[in-house]
């Protein structure tokens, strides 16, 4: 079994779930539809695939300082994924994260960790737990 | 590196100016610490991104600062809402998203924010002192700010741009270090046509072939003569930011961190020098339409960033009296819509069929009529890169005479000059 040790970006509920590794940067607005939790960008390789209960692995966002915002409706929508893989740390889309937790939601952790280990993740079922260590199951 | 609070930061995440200033705090110190930034520094102003309805998440996130008593600490002008106040223009948001906009727009103005509603600040009268730190979102405002103006901010998103506002600090790291402003690319435009240079469609286009090449690095642009005009420069951003990340950028003899090329590069040697073609030029401004086939227009789009009075001016001269075919939508701010007003210049222009569009624009809320397969016509870099994915209309690009041209006839009309 595949164990990683993450470091935490944004404290938050525990994870057991599919992992969806993009295997393109996303822009959150314009490219997450709110109301659906899917990839509504027609240029991204994932279009149409739902985020929701995922943990999502992302190898780079771009675009808009509104990708917070999106993230945030995610949230109280109940539509938001598991949990958040980073290779990098993202102010303005975790902010969504920050914001949720003082609205008084329940928030997915987000972890940091290097996009060249998101091939073992692929299609996996993933356990994150606490202390950020994440476990293929 | 730990996250240092002064006393009085601290006393204000415990509540010391009310529960809305010290979520705001506490938001502010939570993004510090993510970005390993060592302490908050104090600003001198904000330009709030934040009040653009994207649900109601962000509605009750603005309504609870007010509950929690919160006031901006600092002066903090207001990017575009989803709604037209000035009722200009209407929109075809449903009652529930309407009612929406309208409480967070209320919301933001009850902070203590003021209702500029423009993505153009710098020319509506708020214009950062050189060196001197604020908090401004909105892309094309951030790369202005920073750049004409060599004020730091770095790209503030959404509720961090109010938080800081209200709490009059920001976390210091990015372009607030002097060290993260020097330019390690140099884009070199003195192989172009100096017609080419001069003219307005240059800007849009350079900047996005700039966006695209530099990505989020800082860059120094060398080979330009004389300054542009501000108008150029804003023009140059708003693509730049879109097409890439781009928060910094220099001008060698114009911008005031570029006084000379060395100056830019801080005194040391570029990481890579772009040498720009008369090809990739061509390559960019074909990359800037994604209908250029099209033998019709349903529409023209221009003002992103929000048109200023020149830019209006040159507007009557393009149109001088005549009928447009098809709607020209002209997006603005209150500050230039008040002297269209007393100069009696609105009536003239929306005689001709211009449709001014005030405290918002054409592609972040659904003005624009709902027509399958459109096609939008714009002189604006950033309007070409997010209409076909906001909008649904596809588009072509040319300069603002062209698209006047192109209105008259309701036909893509190139070659047009002033």
């Amino acid at each position: 079994m595949n164990r990683f040790q993450t470091e935490i970006l944004v404290q938050g509920q525990p994870a057991l779930a599919e992992a969806l590794v993009l295997t393109a940067p996303i822009s959150f607005w314009g490219g997450v539809n709110p109301k659906t939790g899917r990839i509504a960008d027609v240029r991204h390789p994932q279009h149409g695939i739902a985020i929701t209960g995922k943990v999502l692995c992302l190898p780079g966002t771009i675009g808009s300082s509104s990708a917070a915002a999106v993230l945030l409706e995610l949230v109280s929508a109940g539509l938001a994924p598991a949990a958040i893989i980073l290779h990098e740390p993202d102010a303005i889309l975790l902010l969504g994260l920050i914001v949720a937790q003082e609205m008084g939601h329940a928030t997915p952790m987000a972890v940091k960790l290097d996009r060249r280990e998101f091939t073992h993740l692929t299609d996996q079922t993933l356990a994150i737990d606490v202390a950020g260590m994440v476990s293929v199951q | 590196m730990a996250l240092e609070l002064t006393a009085e930061q601290r006393a204000i995440a415990n509540g010391a100016r009310g529960e809305g200033a010290a979520m705001a705090l506490r938001i502010v110190a939570a993004t510090a610490r993510l970005m390993g930034a060592p302490s908050l520094i104090p600003i001198a102003s904000a330009h709030i991104d934040g009040a653009l309805y994207h649900g109601d998440s962000g509605t009750l996130f603005a309504e609870k600062l007010v509950e929690g008593g919160a006031r901006v600490a600092v002066r903090a002008t207001l990017n575009v809402g989803s709604l037209d106040l000035t009722g200009c223009s209407k929109n075809r948001l449903e009652p529930h998203e309407r009612g929406m906009a309208r409480r967070m727009m209320d919301a933001y103005r009850t902070l203590g924010c003021e209702p500029t509603w423009t993505c153009a600040p710098y020319q509506a009268g708020h214009r950062p002192a050189y060196g001197s730190d604020v908090a401004w979102g909105e892309s094309n405002a951030v790369v202005f700010c920073n750049s004409v103006f060599g004020a730091r901010t770095n790209r503030y998103g959404d509720f961090l741009d109010i938080a800081c506002a209200i709490a009059g600090y920001a976390p210091y790291y990015g372009f607030h270090l002097p060290e993260n402003r020097r330019a390690r690319i140099v884009f070199d435009v003195s192989g172009l046509d100096a017609e080419f240079l001069a003219s307005e469609a240059a800007w849009p286009i350079l900047g996005s072939l700039y966006g695209r090449e530099i990505g989020d690095a800082v860059g120094v642009v060398t080979g330009i003569e004389h300054h542009p005009g501000e108008d150029a420069l804003k023009a140059f951003g708003a693509a730049a930011a879109s097409a890439g990340a781009v928060g910094l950028f220099h001008v060698a003899g114009v911008t005031p961190e570029a006084p000379d090329l060395a100056t830019a590069l801080h005194h040391r040697a570029p990481e890579t020098v772009i040498k720009v073609t008369t090809d990739m030029i061509g390559d960019s401004r074909r990359r800037l339409s994604t209908a250029a086939s099209a033998e019709s227009i349903h529409a023209v789009a221009i003002g992103s960033p929000h048109l200023s009075g020149a830019e209006f001016d040159r507007l009557e001269r393009l149109i001088a009296g005549r009928r447009l075919h098809v709607p020209l939508y002209a997006c603005t701010g209150r500050h230039a819509l008040a002297a269209l007003e007393s100069s009696g210049k609105r009536l003239i222009l929306e005689q001709s069929g211009v449709i001014i569009v005030a405290d918002t624009c054409v592609v972040v809320t659904p003005i624009l009529p709902d027509i399958d397969n459109a096609v939008l016509m714009t002189n604006s870099g950033k309007f070409a890169h997010y209409a076909p994915g906001n909008t649904g209309y596809g588009v072509i690009y040319g300069s603002m005479a062209e698209c006047v041209e192109s209105a008259v006839t309701g036909h893509p009309v190139f070659g047009a000059t002033e």
